[in-house]
């Protein structure tokens, strides 16, 4: 029983990754990966509202009725998104500004829904909070690992801690020059496809 | 296996525990997040006169905010206008232009902020660019000509292209630039395409964001236009 519990909690982590193995989510994860300060709040959030749905959803399982399952889902995720879009514009004013939709759009994010469906609906209480943490903490070390290459080499900083010394940028009379690519989204899914390589590589995964 | 309960009742039920819920959770916090957008609003104003805004805290953008900034209250001919306050306004947007309207009392008025140090006069500008409508400020020097500095603190102008409008290296650009021509009438900053060289009405354009600086453009000069008659009153008390 504790071996599964360990599997449900750290699979989604490593080896079944909600976005560099199953890619959900790739939407949010191209567009709030700039800075990591953002990706931080946005995994948070994610987070948040994956154990809330999931556990919410776990708990009524045996009384949603079968044929209106995708509607109860998707009110019950899309409170708890509105919920933590209102608690970030409450406490959290300039990074929810920057955030913009992309909270919002969480209530259309495939993993939230995905794992509501897949698992939350046939699973006990504890192994589905422990699946959306691990999903949740899946997602967000993507997200973390995407923003910082991107806000590095686009940016020269890191959570806003310039890491470069100034005079080495072209302005100053040095040679350097942040790399603007990194800061669209092209640039994001250089990254993703470069850190999905890796995770196949090291899990021996192939697509069938 | 459970029976399950009757799926219109289960909606219901459902539908009304999470109205309930962010109603309560909206009317709760609603406080605090407007305390937020007014601080937000007196940070771009203060970051519109060349304030380094980053490094203060809320209570210090009000305080700097309080200790600065006058609110002046206008009509259309420039007139000061004193039984009016700043707060008494409401903001609406015409949604075709995205022309900001403050009206008191089913009229519309002006507002205008005056800093004094350093001395500046600040403008509310609003207009649309390509998804939305852009809200900042525009702030000039006492001569009113020389652009002292311009924020936005409202778009959902695209990430990256439109978006760059509220980028540093795109607002330091206008800072220097003249609003007027040598026989003084008003010309405004335009956003040309490409580098803008000695320009010293255009500032350096945004490539890919060839609507939302047409639309910045236009609303500019249409909002300066608009505060004209404040400008030349000023301007004949200084002369």
């Amino acid at each position: 029983m504790s071996i599964r519990k360990n599997i449900v909690f750290s699979d989604p982590i490593i080896s079944n990754n909600p976005i560099t193995r199953q890619v959900l989510g790739i939407c949010s994860a191209l567009a709030v990966t700039v800075k990591v300060d953002s990706a931080i709040v946005m995994a948070f959030a994610l987070t948040f509202v994956l154990v809330g749905s999931n556990t919410i959803i776990s708990i009524l399982r045996k009384k949603i009725p079968s044929n209106v399952r995708i509607i109860v889902q998707l009110t019950i995720i899309a409170t708890l998104v509105i919920m933590t879009d209102q608690l970030l514009k409450a406490f959290l004013f300039d990074i929810s500004k920057q955030l913009s939709v992309f909270v919002g759009l969480i209530i259309t994010n495939c993993i939230v829904m995905g794992r509501a469906e897949a698992f939350a609906m046939q699973n006990s209480l504890k192994d589905s909070l422990l699946d959306g943490l691990g999903n949740g903490i899946g997602y967000g070390a993507v997200l973390i690992i995407v923003a910082i290459i991107r806000e590095f080499l686009g940016s020269g900083s890191i959570m806003n801690i310039n890491l470069l010394p100034a005079s080495m940028y072209v302005e100053n009379g040095g040679w350097y020059v942040n790399n603007g690519l990194m800061l669209l989204a092209p640039g994001a899914f250089i990254v993703l496809g470069l850190l999905i390589w890796i995770q196949r590589t090291v899990t021996n995964y192939t697509e069938e | 296996m459970s029976k399950k309960p009757n799926p219109f009742l289960f909606i219901g039920i459902l539908t009304i525990t999470s109205s309930l819920l962010l109603s309560l959770a909206a009317t709760q916090l609603k406080s605090y997040q407007d305390y937020n957008v007014d601080v937000d609003k007196k940070k771009n104003v203060l970051k519109c006169i060349g304030l380094d805004v980053s490094v203060l805290s809320s209570e210090n953008i009000i305080n700097e905010y309080n200790s600065r900034i006058s609110e002046i209250i206008t009509d259309k001919d420039g007139n000061n206008i004193e039984r009016v306050n700043f707060s008494d306004l409401t903001l609406k947007e015409n949604k075709m232009t995205g022309e900001s309207m403050f009206i008191f009392e089913s009229k519309k008025y002006l507002p205008i902020f005056k800093s004094s140090s350093p001395e500046a006069t600040i403008i509310p500008i609003s207009g649309k660019g390509l998804w939305s409508t852009l809200f900042g400020y525009f702030a000039l020097d006492n001569d009113f000509n020389t652009v002292k500095g311009i924020t936005f603190y409202q778009h959902s102008e695209t990430p990256g292209l439109g978006g760059e409008v509220d980028k540093d290296w795109f607002q330091n650009n206008f800072v220097g630039k003249k609003i007027k021509d040598d026989e003084g009438s008003l010309v405004s900053v335009q956003v040309v395409k490409g580098k803008s060289g000695d320009n010293i009405h255009g500032v350096d354009g945004i490539s890919g964001a060839t609507i939302t600086s047409r639309g910045l453009t236009d609303f500019l000069l249409r909002d300066l236009k608009r505060y004209t008659p404040f400008f030349n009153k000023q301007m004949d008390r200084i002369n």
